[in-house]
C-alpha cells in the first residue's frame, strides 16, 4: 500500500515539476534562440570564400534527464509501440540547447557564423545499470570571422 | 595551434601532412553528485553536474590531442571529431581525434 503512495506521490512529482521546467526551458530557448539568430549555422563543409576567414573549434554540451512521469508514460508506451513523445521532446530540448551554447561560444569568439557543424550523443549513463533516462549531447563546428 | 573540423585552416594552406592525433579522458563526479543527479530524475531537468563534467572532459580531451600534436610538429589540428564511449555507470569517456598537419 505504501509502496503505491509513493509511487503515486512521485509520479505526481514528477509530471508538476517536469511539465513546469519542460515549459520554462523551451521559453528561455526561444527567447536565446531569437537573440542569436545573427549566428548562422551550417552543416555543410565547404566554406565560400574562406581565404579572408579565420577559423576556430567551438563546442557546446549539456545532459538532460527525463522525469519520473514521463519516464512512466514511456515505458507504458513500449507496450504497444509507436511515437514515443516523452522522449521526443526531451531530445529536442537537449539539442537545441546544445546548438545555442555552442552559437554562444561563437560569439564570444566574436565570429558570424559556424560551419561543419555536428551533433553528437554522448553516454554518461549508458551501461549503468539501472539505466537513468538522461540524454547528452554534444555540439561542434568551425566558428570563423572575418580576418 | 589551430583547431578546425573542416578539411581545411580557412586561408591558409597545409604544406605537411603528419596523420592522426587523438586525446582522451574518462572522468567521473564524486558520489553526492550521483545522488543529486538520482534525485533530478524525479522532477526532470539539466543535469548540471555532468554538464560540467561532460565539459571538464571534452576541453581536457582536446588539450591532450592539442599536445601530441605539439610535440609532433604540427602548428594546427584539422578534421576533428569527437566520440564517447561508456566504460562504467557515472563516468564518460570522450575522445576528441583529427588530422595534425602543418599550415602556412
Amino acid at each position: 500500500m505504501y509502496d503505491l503512495i509513493f509511487f503515486l506521490v512521485l509520479l505526481l512529482l514528477g509530471y508538476v515539476f517536469g511539465q513546469r521546467a519542460e515549459k520554462s526551458h523551451f521559453r528561455s530557448i526561444i527567447e536565446r534562440e531569437k537573440q542569436l539568430r545573427d549566428i548562422l549555422v551550417f552543416s555543410e563543409r565547404r566554406i565560400p570564400d574562406e581565404d579572408k576567414l579565420d577559423g576556430t573549434l567551438v563546442c557546446g554540451s549539456v545532459v538532460i534527464s527525463v522525469d519520473f512521469f514521463k519516464r512512466f508514460v514511456a515505458g507504458l508506451r513500449s507496450l504497444v509501440g509507436g511515437r514515443v513523445s516523452a522522449y521526443e521532446s526531451l531530445l529536442e530540448r537537449a539539442r537545441r540547447e546544445a546548438i545555442l551554447r555552442m552559437k554562444e561560444e561563437a560569439r564570444r569568439t566574436g565570429a558570424k557564423s559556424v560551419w561543419n557543424t555536428r551533433l553528437e550523443t554522448a553516454s554518461i549513463y549508458k551501461g549503468a545499470q539501472q539505466s537513468i533516462g538522461a540524454v547528452e549531447v554534444l555540439a561542434y563546428g568551425t566558428a570563423v570571422k572575418p580576418r | 595551434m589551430i583547431v578546425t573540423n573542416i578539411e581545411t585552416v580557412p586561408g591558409q594552406t597545409i604544406v605537411k601532412h603528419f596523420g592522426l592525433v587523438s586525446g582522451s579522458t574518462v572522468r567521473s563526479k564524486h558520489a553526492g553528485r550521483d545522488i543529486m543527479a538520482g534525485l533530478k530524475n524525479i522532477f526532470g531537468g539539466e543535469l548540471k553536474a555532468y554538464t560540467e563534467l561532460l565539459t571538464e572532459s571534452r576541453e581536457e580531451a582536446v588539450q591532450r590531442m592539442i599536445e601530441q600534436a605539439r610535440v609532433i610538429g604540427a602548428n594546427a589540428i584539422v578534421n576533428v571529431r569527437f566520440s564517447t564511449s561508456s566504460v562504467a555507470a557515472g563516468a564518460a569517456e570522450l575522445y576528441a581525434y583529427g588530422t595534425a598537419v602543418v599550415v602556412e
